[in-house]
């Protein structure tokens, strides 16, 4: 009986992909007949009430900014802090202080130190390229802006690592304490750089401490992640055999999970450096001094050459941290390699002399002017500036058709299509089908959360453009997608191709999310179609990578098994691999997402609009500043949604 | 004729003051596992059964042991039978749920986590499967470590350390880091930091089970010898028969947490309890193991009583010779009193294997 039923039960229950293509299809029917129906859409300065009622909040907010005792005795506290925690590191490096006119400590000063410093943690392969990459910063005639983002992302970081070492340890420890942050964690990472700004403007006002708050938020959670990783993987026989011999906890801890963490925890400081970078730039829409703030003038006057000379500092002074914090991890598993005695013994003396010598440097640099402010004649800043401008009016004169011809045909055949279905259609129909979605490909847990998320959304009065947004982060997504598979598959199956991509795509992902829209402003100027090749350059190394371990991960026997039973390539990679690797496929969508949205947002500078607009307008304009963080919740909401959507369909792939 | 070697009385039970007395040892895994040593009706269910009525493991099932000063005691058993969660009973790396623990007079149970401490600092070491080594200190870092934690001056620490890897053989290596070793070295390093701290009592939890098999006997010969040379009192787990009959003093076979048998390597191969040890001696060489109290029968009135006389502990291999040679049958005699006789037929059925 029931082997005779079984059968039709399965006939009469349609698979997920026929009721998924049904959904698509009802929805285009409904679409074509109500479209334009409902579509909430909201102008570009108009206002709901309730941006209206946060522009007054912040108004009473900043009426009672020093009466109220929540202010007055914490907010405005900590902000003062931060603040003049701030001003010193400044005062060293960066700005004219203690009476005098130029820093404490001049270009030759800080460029020595550097030398020194990643001589002293790594080798000197790593500290002749740091010092000159020092150097080149004031070549670029942009010395006291690189001094600014770099005293920013110290005292960012020196301030989060204060905190979230011990929180990692706590974390490494506790089972408890871990299964209670790592949500939170969670939750900090995967929303965009940009949505801190907004509620933290609110409590600390625009300026440097808002810009070094965020930053710490936004930082912390690698340092704490990789802390409590290292220390929970050290290996679980020695930690027993520590015990067993009588250590203390605390014996325990100092003398054999930290040395075993230190690699990880270094990676992790290494991390929350680069974190720190990238917001330090990103905060200087609140008005955070330095580099970022360059660009953001240029790209706001369309200005490329100097956008570009001012991301070309971002990019070496990224390259530079994060040489020097990875040659940090590595340096203590090779010294210790390297028994010999005399390798140590050159290494003090250079350590003493080049220490000497450094010392020598900071007290030119706080005496003499030529060492203290970068001579202005011998500036190559300009000299970039107008070659990147030479080389974008050349592209855009000669090119025009070719790259012009690229943005029209994704814009006419992708971006319109699909913003058409997305914002023209009434909004409870495409509610119903995202939840419909979310239930098919997710679970039902999914559909809630989406539900949730959409009625929120609806909330924010920004329906249209999140829809707008939306409609960018699928296709963009879509593209990150197509290129992580494909390059993903030819990497997971080639050890050549892999070594020589990764180090670049590494790179790629410890870049600031801002330095991208530079080339591509000078290519495709500022339009939709700018920001989404901007996301998809900054999403695709992680989709790739996480694409090319999961092919990678698939088990050699089972390939091996499958080449014997005469498989071709091309039914090894479809049959085999990708089947195999589809919960790595899910994850990189997961991730691509994720990276793609908090990048469409910063593409609000260069014409991306919608949500990203909204932000960036609510940042200038006092009267849409109600509207700004209403629009930097809509992203959060549009985060958690597709990230739950995405982690449901990667469980139910599993 | 050469004399036969006396071998020593084989003891079931120790006679002097035991170190380490162990009683009705219960470790249990899972929800309100206390509940499980103390209920007969729980405590009787298998493993299996326990599991889904409570949902809990029983690893150690009220367990019974004394071990003599000087003695080596092996626990055997196969993988998931207990033996490694009854090890790390002892010095309560794992809290046992119930039963008692005597080690020199003193209650470890109701040490408290200070004096748990120097008892682990000062009367247990303990040697790992994997090693445990600290893989960023030098081996004579590593061989300090229990020293340190001691608090003892860094030139003593030092100079102690220096012993010991000479007493173990690893001079010459003490500025390498354990991932230079080979894994018979590391061990060297970890047996050498057990040793460092001049412990009572050596814990060995399968110490040898990673190891290639040559290296695996040289270790277990340098055991043998470290047993001779320090007399420690040592507690050897093991899943390996032979590596079990041929350290240890005393065996105790460990089956889903219950003690199985305990005995000298003979008596479990001569008398196993039951088919479960039958089963796991069955390809032990008996005349290796057995003596000749094992084999031998009453004399019957037809034995011509003038051959050769030998003691009952004498191992068979060694009298094979004498009783294939000799054309009467041997007499096993203990303080000139016959025993018993050992004739051409039961030592070819013991060499055979069918004894």
């Amino acid at each position: 009986m029931t082997a005779l039923a079984l059968p039709r039960v399965l006939a009469r229950r349609p698979s997920r992909g026929v009721l998924l293509i049904a959904a698509l299809a009802a929805f285009l029917v409904l679409w074509v007949v109500l479209r334009g129906l409902h579509t909430l859409s909201l102008g570009a300065s108009q206002l709901t009430p309730l941006h209206h009622a946060v522009n007054d909040f912040n108004d009473a907010l900043g009426a009672g900014r020093n009466t109220n005792p929540l202010f007055l005795y914490f907010f405005n506290e900590i902000r003062l802090v931060v603040d003049e925690f701030v001003t010193f590191v400044q005062a060293v490096i960066a700005q004219p202080a203690f009476g005098r006119p130029v820093p404490l400590i001049g270009w030759l000063g800080v460029v020595a130190i550097v030398g020194y410093v990643s001589y002293a943690v790594a080798n000197w392969r790593v500290a002749l390229p740091a010092a000159a990459g020092f150097a080149f910063l004031g070549l670029q005639g942009l010395w006291q802006e690189s001094m600014d983002t770099l005293a920013l992302t110290l005292s960012a970081v020196v301030i989060a690592l204060l905190f979230s070492l011990p929180l990692g340890i706590w974390a490494g420890l506790s089972d408890r304490f871990n299964r209670l942050i790592t949500p939170v964690l969670d939750f900090m990472q995967t929303m965009p750089t940009f949505v801190y700004l907004a509620p933290l403007t609110l409590i600390f006002l625009i300026g440097p401490a808002s810009a070094t708050i965020a930053t710490i938020v936004y930082a912390a959670p690698p340092a704490i992640r990789f802390t409590a990783h290292g220390i929970r993987s050290a290996p679980h026989d020695t930690v027993e055999a520590s015990e067993s011999l009588g250590a203390t906890r605390r014996q325990t801890l100092v003398k054999v999970l930290l040395p075993a963490a230190k690699r990880t925890i270094v990676l992790g400081i290494n991390q929350t450096i680069m974190a720190a970078l990238s917001m330090v730039t990103i905060a200087a829409l609140i008005d955070a001094p330095g580099l970022g703030k360059t660009v953001v003038k240029a790209l706001q006057t369309l200005d490329v050459g100097t956008a570009f000379n001012a991301g070309l500092a971002i990019v070496v002074m990224a390259i530079v941290l994060d040489r020097v914090t990875t040659a940090a991890g590595a340096r203590a598993e090779r010294a210790r390699l390297d028994t010999r005695p005399t390798s140590t013994l050159v290494r003090r003396v250079v350590l003493i002399v080049g220490g000497a010598l450094t010392l020598v440097a900071v007290w030119f640099s706080t005496t003499y002017l030529w060492a203290a402010e970068f001579p202005p004649d011998v500036s190559v800043g300009p000299a970039i500036a107008q070659a990147a401008t030479t080389v974008t009016d050349w592209v855009q004169t000669n090119l025009s058709p070719v790259t012009g011809g690229i943005k029209d045909v994704v814009t006419l055949v992708l971006i319109d299509p699909l913003q058409m279905l997305l914002t023209e259609s009434p909004w409870w129909l495409l509610a119903a089908l995202v939840v419909a979605v979310s239930a098919l490909i997710g679970s039902a847990r999914a559909a809630l959360v989406s539900a949730a998320c959409l009625l929120l959304l609806v909330g924010t009065g920004l329906w249209a453009d999140a829809m707008a947004t939306l409609a960018s982060t699928i296709v963009a997504t879509a593209i990150v997608m197509a290129l992580g598979v494909v390059v993903g598959v030819w990497m997971g199956r080639n050890q050549m191709v892999d070594r020589v991509l990764r180090p670049g795509l590494d790179a790629g992902q410890t870049m600031p999310a801002f330095v991208y829209l530079v080339p591509f402003l000078a290519l495709f100027g500022a339009s939709r179609f700018t920001a989404i090749v901007a996301a998809v350059v900054f999403a695709a190394p992680v989709a790739i990578k996480v694409v090319a371990d999961g092919i990678r991960s698939v088990s050699p026997t089972t390939v091996e098994a499958a080449t014997a039973a005469g498989s071709s390539t091309w039914q090894l990679i479809t049959k085999v691999q990708l089947p195999m690797a589809r919960h790595a496929l899910t994850l990189a969508t997961n991730q691509g997402l994720i990276y793609v949205l908090s990048m469409v947002v910063v593409g609000g500078l260069v014409g991306a609009g919608a949500l990203g607009y909204d932000v960036v307008a609510g940042f200038s304009q006092a009267q849409l500043y109600g509207k700004g963080l209403a629009a930097g919740v809509a992203i959060v909401l549009l985060g958690v949604m597709l990230d739950r959507l995405t982690q449901a369909a990667a469980r139910r792939s599993q | 004729m050469a004399a036969p070697p006396e071998l020593a009385e084989p003891t079931t039970t120790v006679k002097t003051e035991p170190v380490i007395s162990v009683r009705r040892l219960w470790k249990v895994f899972g929800p309100k596992a206390e509940r499980v040593p103390g209920s007969p009706e729980l405590s009787a269910l298998s493993r299996r059964e326990l599991m889904d009525k409570t949902g809990c493991t029983a690893a150690v099932r009220g367990i019974d042991f004394d071990i003599a000063p000087g003695e080596v005691f092996v626990v055997m058993g196969l993988s998931g039978s207990g033996k490694s969660t009854l090890v790390r009973c002892l010095t309560r790396l794992i809290e046992p749920t119930a039963g008692e623990m005597v080690f020199e007079g003193e209650d470890i149970l109701a040490a408290d986590p200070r004096r748990l401490r120097e008892l682990r600092r000062s009367k247990f070491s303990m040697v790992f499967q994997h090693f445990g080594l600290l893989p960023h200190r030098r081996v004579i870092d590593n061989v300090c470590y229990g020293l340190e934690i001691r608090g003892v001056r860094k030139a003593d620490r030092l100079e102690r350390a220096q012993e010991v890897i000479d007493l173990v053989g690893l001079g010459g290596c003490e500025r390498s880091y354990p991932d230079q070793l080979s894994g018979g070295m590391q061990q060297r390093v970890g047996l050498a930091r057990a040793l460092a701290g001049d412990p009572d009592v050596l814990l060995f939890d399968e110490p040898f089970s990673a190891l290639d098999p040559l290296i695996r006997r040289d270790m277990q010969n340098e055991v043998i010898r470290l047993h001779r040379e320090v007399g420690k009192t040592m507690v050897f787990i093991t899943h390996d028969l032979s590596e079990a009959l041929k350290l240890g003093d005393r065996i105790l076979i460990m089956r889903d947490g219950k003690a199985v048998q305990s005995g000298t390597g003979e008596e479990l191969v001569g008398a196993p309890a039951d088919d479960y040890v039958r089963d796991f001696v069955r390809d032990v060489p008996r005349a290796d193991v057995l003596t000749l109290k094992w084999i031998m029968r009453p004399a019957r009135p037809d034995d011509v009583l003038d051959g050769p006389e030998f003691g009952p502990h004498v191992v068979v291999r060694e009298a094979v010779r004498a009783v294939l040679a000799a054309d009467r049958p041997v007499k096993v005699v203990r303080d000139g009193e016959l025993l018993g006789v050992v004739g051409h037929e039961e030592i070819l059925a013991s060499v055979a294997g069918e004894g």
